[in-house]
């Protein structure tokens, strides 16, 4: 036990040159990346071209609220189960915009749920909450 | 005086046995009893926010479609008859021919008389033009059973984005469409229009009920998804003289109520989709009225959840409301008297109310 303890001691103070280093400018480049893709999410969001009959999800779902990403996973009673939230913004898309479902690393999934929680920052996590 | 409103299955049954679509119809339509009948007492049944949105050819989004069928025939069902059935605004979702058409041969199904507002969705591509064809004024105001009515179109904005910023009524039409869009500009009444109304109300004795017809609040609530009309404040200086003053409004496809001196407000509900509340959207800060018991949230898994139609109720110079919402409980926001605002009558106690009703 004491030897695993001194060990640990020993990384940290070692920690430098491990770690993965990174500057500000670094920082805000990948800040730059993530709003590009939020910025295609939203325009996705507002789109007719993920659907089939011009409805987008921004009609009902105005700077993406009411859809609580904070909430995932939780449980839908209508599925039987916990889902993801990439799995309900599915749900939506065959439902109101009679689209066809996408893989959960489509990019354009990943750019819409990047424009829903970009729309929810600040909400503290709260999974499972109904 | 007392109103009492009754089940009555009955009546219920014998219309639908007169061949309408049993299974789309709901079990708890409503007649009113009049204890006292007063001579400006009468009901009217209000439709709003159908958004008949066309895919392409003779198909239209069919979930937006059904809403409106619904409640015409609901509203049909309705006894007594009520005077007549009021329109407010956003018919069609990007103002067509087609789609105002299409809806309004929807609306043609209706046994009574109909008048109609216009909403933003109906304006935007001609400005009202197809529309004036369909159902006449822009604005208007009439009396009927001692009530001084006005219809406004309040959905107008600053002449520079109408008509110098965009290539194409179309582009403003799709501009103007998107509820966040932060290109879409602020809803107004109107310099000749508020001229119009002050002079209207010139000829109107301070005693007279109103009942004013809206498509946006004429209160501040939410600038960003536009609930919200510019002219808010002066208009509701113009109104302040009036002993009672109700204005119904539409656009917000929630359900909303306020009273503002002698002035009660009331939103009613969507036939196609509900709003979630502004207060939802976790970057603005908005002012929904403090009174309001919010609608229940709806269930994405029922594509006609909270939505609905309501009928409406005039007695002593004010307006109950009777939401009828498809798959969701149905809501009575009636004005109480000794309160002097309206209220929701299922949770005048606030232990009643239900989870369902907290929305973030
Ligand atoms: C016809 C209107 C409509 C459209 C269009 C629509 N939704 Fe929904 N959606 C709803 C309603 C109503 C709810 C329930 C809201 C609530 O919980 O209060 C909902 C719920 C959701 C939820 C779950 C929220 C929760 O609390 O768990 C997500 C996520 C969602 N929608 C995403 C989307 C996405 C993504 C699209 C576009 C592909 C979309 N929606 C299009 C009406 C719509
Ligand atoms: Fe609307
Ligand atoms: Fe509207």
């Amino acid at each position: 036990m004491k030897r695993i303890t001194i060990f640990m001691v020993f990384i940290c103070l070692a920690g430098p040159s491990f770690a993965d280093e990174f500057t500000q400018a670094d920082a805000d480049r990948w800040m730059a990346e993530f709003n590009l893709v939020a910025e295609e999410g939203r325009r996705l969001w507002s789109s007719p071209e993920i659907g089939t009959n011009g409805v987008a999800c921004g009609q009902c779902h105005p700077n993406a609220a009411n859809t609580h990403p904070e909430t995932y996973p939780k449980f839908q009673k209508q599925l039987g189960r916990v889902i993801q939230l990439w799995e309900m913004f599915n749900w939506c898309l065959r439902n109101p915009l009679e689209g066809k479902e996408m893989a959960a690393d489509d990019p354009r999934m990943i750019a819409l749920q990047a424009y829903a929680l970009k729309e929810r920052r600040g909400v503290k996590l709260d999974p499972g909450k109904h | 005086m007392n109103h009492d409103i009754v089940n009555d299955r009955r009546r219920f049954l014998k219309a639908t046995m007169s061949g309408l679509v049993i299974s789309a119809l709901p079990i708890s339509l409503v007649r009113l009893s009049y204890a006292a009948q007063g001579g400006s007492d009468f009901t009217f049944a209000y439709i709003s926010d159908a958004h008949i949105q066309h895919v392409k050819g003779t198909k239209f989004v069919r979930n937006w479609d059904r809403g409106l069928i619904r409640a015409v025939a609901e509203a049909n069902l309705l006894e007594p008859k009520p005077d007549f059935v009021f329109f407010g605004g956003d018919l069609a979702q990007l103002g067509t021919k087609a789609e105002l058409d299409h809806g309004a041969e929807i609306l043609s199904g209706l046994k009574h008389k109909m008048h109609a507002i216009l909403g933003e969705h109906d304006y935007y591509l001609d400005l009202g033009e197809y529309w004036s064809k369909l159902y006449g004024d822009h604005y208007r105001s009439w009396d009927h059973k001692g009530v001084h009515f006005i219809a406004l179109n309040s959905i107008k904005t600053y002449d520079k984005w109408t008509f110098d910023r965009w290539e194409s009524p179309e582009r403003r039409m799709h501009e103007m469409a998107g509820l966040d869009n932060p290109n879409s500009s602020p809803f107004m009444v109107g310099e000749k229009q508020m001229k119009w109304l002050q002079k209207d109300l010139s000829k109107v004795s301070k005693n007279t009920p109103i009942i004013i017809f809206s498509h946006s609040p004429l209160q501040k609530i939410y600038k960003g998804w536009n609930f919200w009309t510019e002219e808010a404040d002066e208009i509701q200086q113009m109104l302040k003289p009036f002993d009672q003053v109700n204005v119904i409004y539409g656009h917000v496809h929630q359900i909303q109520y306020n009273q503002i001196g002698n002035i009660a407000f009331n939103s009613v509900m969507a036939t196609a989709w509900p709003w979630p509340y502004p207060e939802t959207y976790a970057q603005a800060e908005s002012h929904l009225p403090i009174l309001t018991v919010p609608m229940n949230r709806a269930d994405p898994f029922n594509e006609r959840d909270a939505t609905g139609w309501q009928f409406m109720n005039v007695h002593s110079g004010r307006v109950d409301l009777e939401f009828s919402l498809h798959n969701n409980t149905n809501r009575k926001v009636a004005f109480n008297e000794a309160a002097g605002h309206p209220q929701d009558m299922s949770y005048v106690d606030p232990a009643n109310r239900n989870p369902a009703q907290r929305h973030y």
